[in-house]
């Protein structure tokens, strides 16, 4: 439509139309530059924000799909009942836990991994082939194998390895652990760490092979110590790379699942709030109360996210204005 | 062989002239004269330890029931495949197969839906990019932390509501907008790797828009476009909540098959590690096909 007119007007034609052609041309240029993004926006706007909006609006409500009856406003009394309930408290609590000691366990476990594999040295590659199998095991598969195949306090490996290393010294009495039923959150924490450290390394050796070698060689030359060129050197380059994976990693904790639910079903104080949520609307079928739980959620990954975006940006915005 | 490197390092500045000695260290990261034997080895023993779990479970599968749960462990018990045989229902005749199809149908058809969605999002956020598209990009990138809880219970309830519970159509769909942001985000890094010099060549020499994406385009960024495609099928098939809020016995998927060993069932350790080890293989292979490019799909392009 626009092309057409545009080529009927002859120069000389009146300025106002031609300027009006232009600025309709423009237009339909930028719908054309945006036409390829839309399906992608507005499919995502369907499918995660409407659904928030009525997680956020059912919050507010009293409903309990057993007593249809009862359904009605219900303010923010179950906003209070997740702040004051001791078993969601416990589970904001616990997703804290969880989410900073495995996020820093796997970072400087991570870090060193990543410094060693730096190095040169005989089947590097196969090493790092081994150190990324763990991220590469399907989360409830990995969950499973800790459960039952490593940390079974009769026949696990652990306990397993700790009989056969005792009896080398005659021993028969050997320790055994029970991780499962004396600390299930260290069990937890712990599964997660082996599984989120190859996710870290990755992200760090990458760091540390984009170093300017040319300031490390200087500060060698120099005569500086290993430590002081790790210190003053590599550990500034490697601080957006160590808050990027700890924030990436931090998202993903926080929501985690299925370890949780594998490991421990939730018990003994290992319930985080994805977990708490799943019971209270799949099993407690109250649905205001576990909306709320929902949105408090949201919030705090809101206040992790922020942190997290505005690093993503730090890089982004280098890489942008390349 | 390179721990014979550091040897013929200190050995040469004495032999060859000054300039060769400057362009080996320009070459080399680190000093290459210490420390690489004994770094060696510690990478050795923790790549060891951090695969034990894995390799144990590999191992365990092709064990006999008996010998799998012994306390020491039975490390050199002979080998069967009878565990695989017991996953695979011989005497219970429950089988995995329609929980591993329905994982793979998930899997591969919301990976398309997602590559069909996210590359032409890419083009317009990196090669003609709309205005604001850095803002484009952090709301892609704001949905992804959006919890899965906290939107489950509303299309939970739409499912039940529309009968589309235990439907694998739907969980195809949410797996989409589950990968779709991360995917735009990997997608456009890529993309953004198609040098500019190259694209306004192909526009002086009046390429169409079809001929530039299949000539100028897709040959830089088809390693990315497949390293993206593989880590969402991870990501599809790894995944737990959804599938087992949404899917019941039609729909199930993979992971929600192996929820059935969460509790113990008398002696069935080695079949547990045999249906892990099944399980977890198209990832195993995914992962390991995008090697090269899975820091910068994982770091969603931030890391090269």
């Amino acid at each position: 439509m626009t092309t057409a007119t545009a080529r009927i007007s002859r120069p000389g034609q009146a300025t106002a139309k031609t300027l009006r052609n232009k600025a309709s041309r423009q237009r339909a240029l930028d719908w054309a530059r945006r036409a390829p993004l839309l399906p992608a926006l507005i499919f995502l706007i369907i499918v995660t924000q409407l659904p928030f909006v009525v997680t956020l609006i059912i919050s507010f409500l009293n409903w309990n799909s057993l007593s249809p009856g009862t359904t009605g406003f219900a303010g923010f009394e179950n906003y209070v009942t997740v702040l004051t309930d001791p078993d969601l408290r416990q589970a904001i609590f616990t997703t804290v836990i969880l989410t900073v000691s495995v996020v820093l366990a796997s970072l400087v476990i991570g870090l060193g991994l990543a410094l060693l594999l730096d190095k040169k040295f005989i089947g590097r590659g196969l090493a790092r082939t081994l150190l990324i199998a763990p991220f590469l095991v399907v989360p409830v598969a990995a969950a499973l194998i800790w459960k039952h195949a490593l940390l079974n306090p009769v026949y696990g490996l652990i306990n397993g390895v700790l009989t056969w290393v005792w009896s080398l010294f005659g021993s028969d009495t050997p320790p055994q652990l029970d991780l499962l039923s004396q600390a299930p959150l260290m069990a937890v924490i712990i599964s997660l760490v082996w599984q989120w450290t190859p996710f870290m390394m990755l992200i760090l050796l990458a760091g540390l092979q984009s170093r300017p070698m040319d300031t490390v060689e200087a500060a060698q030359m120099d005569g500086a110590t290993p430590w002081a060129i790790f210190r003053h050197l590599t550990l500034p380059h490697l601080r957006q790379y160590l808050e990027l994976g700890g924030l990436l990693g931090a998202i993903y904790i926080v929501q985690n699942f299925d370890a949780v639910f594998t490991l421990t079903s939730g018990g003994l104080g290992t319930a985080n709030l994805p977990y708490a949520i799943y019971q209270t609307f799949y099993f407690a079928n109250e649905y205001g109360l576990a909306s709320a739980a929902g949105v408090v959620v949201v919030i705090g990954t809101i206040l992790v996210a922020t942190f997290a975006l505005r690093t993503v940006f730090s890089l982004f915005k280098k890489e942008a204005a390349r | 062989m390179s721990t014979l490197s550091p040897a013929t390092a200190r050995t040469t500045p004495e032999k060859s002239s000054p300039p060769a000695v400057i362009r080996r260290r320009g070459k080399s990261r680190m000093d290459p004269t210490r420390n690489n034997t004994a770094a060696g080895i510690a990478a050795w023993l923790l790549a060891l330890l951090f695969a034990t779990p894995v390799l144990w479970m590999i191992l365990t599968s092709f064990h006999s029931e008996t010998d799998a749960a012994t306390n020491p462990p039975s490390v050199a018990a002979n080998l069967t495949v009878d565990a695989y045989k017991e996953f695979f229902g011989e005497s219970s005749g429950v089988s995995p197969w329609p929980s591993l199809i329905n994982s793979a149908t998930a899997s591969i058809l919301s990976t398309v839906l997602v590559l069909v969605l996210a590359i032409p999002a890419a083009y317009a956020l990196s090669i003609r990019p709309v205005k604001k598209w850095t803002d484009v990009m952090f709301f892609f990138l704001s949905t992804k932390m959006m919890p899965v809880v906290a939107a489950i219970l509303p299309l939970y309830l739409f499912a039940k509501t529309v009968g589309a519970l235990d439907n694998i159509w739907f969980l195809i769909l949410m797996y989409t907008s589950m990968n779709l942001p991360i995917a735009v985000w990997m997608m456009r890094s890529f993309l953004a790797e198609v040098p500019v010099e190259m694209l306004e060549a192909a526009q002086i020499d009046g390429a169409n828009l079809i001929l530039t994406l299949r000539k100028v385009i897709a040959p830089v960024a088809m390693p990315g476009i497949a390293a993206t495609a593989l880590i969402c099928f991870i990501f599809s098939w790894n995944e737990l909540l959804l599938a087992r809020v949404l899917t019941g016995v039609v729909a199930g998927t993979a992971p929600v098959f192996l929820t059935g060993f969460v509790s113990s069932q008398g002696l069935f350790l080695a079949k547990v590690c045999a249906a892990a080890v099944v399980i977890s293989l198209p990832v195993l292979f995914a992962g390991f096909a995008a090697q090269d490019k899975l820091v910068q799909g994982l770091s969603l392009g931030a890391v090269k």
